[in-house]
């Protein structure tokens, strides 16, 4: 952020005031469209959700004011923290996908001839409808005829109910996930690795680094910032899962959906399906703090990690 | 090691002899296999009978190349309205996005006026809040408006957002200013400007916007699923999860509409690779 700070310093051009200059008019002209936007779309349902958050509003008549009931209630409530748990293992288990991503972006930027058949590859379940994912992975799963078990079966291992059976389900889901998030990661990663300096590893190589010496030594630190923008983007994505629960779970009334929501799946559960807009609104502001505070973590944590040449 | 700059070929980057690389080839392909296999099952399923399906262990290959998943999904599934729901909310959505996207990105970028910064803070501010936090007062808006169940209510929340209007300002910022100030003198208003100089020279940019905001919309299931109570005019993804509760175990009939569905964004995807990464690197500026 520190250019957009440098860019709104330096600007040479006279300051008008006001909208009574031509250039303010012209300014009214080309902000109003986005601006009416970001109130009635954006700023007013925002608000709206953290009015709602400290009133009950019921389906059919007048909201009532109600302090920090709705709050207090979610802190007591045992469905609210097992989906802040459900999505806290769900996100661990995505972040597990990111060292993978690094290793095979590195991999890919290697290769010479096939790099862009890797990419349209791993790309594609980007491009694939999420329901549709969740579909056939729904049937990947399955206890009784699932392709998994029928592979597992080869090596001899038991097979399981890896949905419907509540100690698997979010292990499950964080499985599709690392595949359906690999994709965008692998472009962002790969935009990253072609920033380093081809200078660096040729100076390595002279002074008898091997490959493994330099991806660590090299490519990794000077990695760190795309890689630190990667895990912000997986957090928050992952933070806000909802779709698989929907398809694999709620779609087919599966009994493991009562073990296994998530916030995002419960906000939606109590907002738009029993209508209790006033907790819901209570769970999205939550979300809201869970997100800012692993963001924040994360931008602490950095300061460590992440090598800024 | 020391010959790895002599010999050094412009494909692969940072290592020496080129015939090496067939053990990263070999890693790469088995994970290819991992990306691949779901696809792969999904297509040989819907080829199959539902008892074929449900065997143990399961048939891998289809025993004859049934077609009736596709006849039983297309006779119970309108997917050329859904197809057309989900394209006509997609194309709202990337015009709005573009339209609206550009003016403002525009104005923040170049044209000073009184509380810029105030207002382009603000922006920022709704860009960090997660999408959840809007849901209830868009419903409301397109309710009172009267809207459910109809295309427009499933466009409406993408006709805009702070993440475009971010992205594009940090297109024009970028762009040189001596071709603006060339057609002002040349005598130019602020919107020719604009629309002949600048525009133009914005659009890998405006791809990229178009891009991320297609692959948003084309995939949502929240927001259509909360708007589309009756279940008419409903998008792809509504349909095909409806389908799901409707034939619950008919695997074969799923799979079909699964790939059915799926596959107008993968061609698009094939055809426009290039503009695909461009876009999902560029959402990379968010930081």
């Amino acid at each position: 952020m520190t250019n957009v700070a440098t860019k709104f310093v330096r600007r040479p051009t006279g300051r008008r005031t006001g909208a009574s200059t031509p250039s303010g008019w012209w300014a009214l002209a080309f902000i109003a469209p986005a601006t009416i936007g970001l109130v009635v779309l954006y700023l007013w349902p925002f608000l709206s959700t953290l009015i709602k958050s400290f009133q009950d509003v019921p389906a059919f008549g007048p909201a009532t004011f109600v302090g920090i009931e709705n709050y207090t209630t979610l802190i007591g409530d045992g469905d609210f923290w097992k989906a802040f748990g459900n999505s806290a293992l769900y996100t661990a288990i995505i972040l597990l996908g990111i060292p993978l991503a690094i290793a095979l972006a590195a991999l890919i930027e290697q290769v010479g001839r096939g790099r862009s058949i890797y990419r349209v590859l791993f790309f594609l379940p980007v491009v694939t409808l999420p329901v549709a994912i969740g579909m056939v992975w729904r049937f990947i799963y399955n206890g009784d005829f699932g392709l998994l078990n029928y592979v597992l079966s080869w090596f001899g291992v038991d097979g399981q109910f890896w949905v419907a059976d509540p100690r698997f389900t979010i292990f499950a889901f964080g499985v599709v996930g690392i595949w359906m998030g690999l994709g965008i990661n692998l472009i962002i990663l790969g935009a990253g690795l072609q920033a380093i300096p081809k200078a660096l590893y040729e100076a390595s190589a002279l002074d008898g680094a091997g490959r493994v010496r330099q991806f660590f030594h090299i490519t990794v630190p000077l990695l760190s910032p795309s890689i630190f923008f990667v895990t912000i983007l997986n957090v928050i994505a992952a933070l806000q899962m909802f779709d698989l629960i929907f398809i694999m779970l709620r779609g087919v009334n599966n009994t493991a959906l009562a073990d296994s929501k998530t916030i995002v799946y419960l906000f939606y559960e109590k907002a738009f399906v029993q209508f209790h807009q006033g907790y819901g609104a209570a769970i999205a502001i939550v979300l809201l703090i869970v997100i800012m505070i692993a963001t924040a973590l994360q931008f602490r944590l950095q300061r460590s990690w992440v090598f800024y040449g | 090691m020391a010959e790895s700059i002599v010999r050094r070929t412009p494909g692969p980057r940072w290592r020496g002899k080129p015939t090496t690389t067939w053990p990263i080839h070999v890693i790469l392909i088995g994970a290819s296999v991992f990306m691949v296999v779901p696809f792969v099952w999904q297509i040989l399923t819907l080829f199959k009978t539902t008892a074929e399906v449900t065997r143990v262990p399961p048939t891998i290959l289809p025993g004859d190349l049934s077609l009736h998943s596709f006849e039983t999904f297309f006779s119970t599934v309108p997917f050329w309205s859904m197809f057309a729901v989900s394209t006509g909310s997609l194309a709202l959505r990337v015009v709005g996005q573009i339209v609206v996207a550009a003016l403002a990105g525009y104005a923040f970028a170049r044209i000073p006026f009184r509380g810029r910064n105030v207002l382009f803070g603000l922006f920022i501010v709704m860009l960090m809040v997660p999408s959840q936090l809007f849901l209830i007062g868009q419903y409301e808006l397109v309710r009172d408006l009267g809207l459910l169940d109809t295309l427009p209510a499933l466009a409406i929340p993408g006709l805009f957002s702070a993440f475009g209007t971010f992205l594009m300002r940090q297109a024009f910022l970028t762009m040189p200013k001596d071709y603006e100030e060339a057609a002002r003198l040349d005598g130019a208003n602020t919107f020719q400007v604009f629309w002949y100089v600048m525009l133009p020279m914005a659009r890998p940019m405006l791809a990229a916007l178009a891009v991320l905001t297609g692959l948003y919309s084309w995939n949502d299931l929240l927001w259509p699923l909360i708007v589309s109570p009756s279940g008419e005019n409903r998008p792809l993804p509504v349909g095909l999860a409806g389908l799901q509760g409707q034939f619950g175990t008919d695997y074969p009939t799923l799979m079909a509409g699964a790939f059915v569905c799926s596959i107008p964004l993968v061609v698009v995807f094939l055809v426009l690779q290039r503009q695909f990464f461009a876009g999902i690197a560029s959402s990379g500026l968010k930081g």
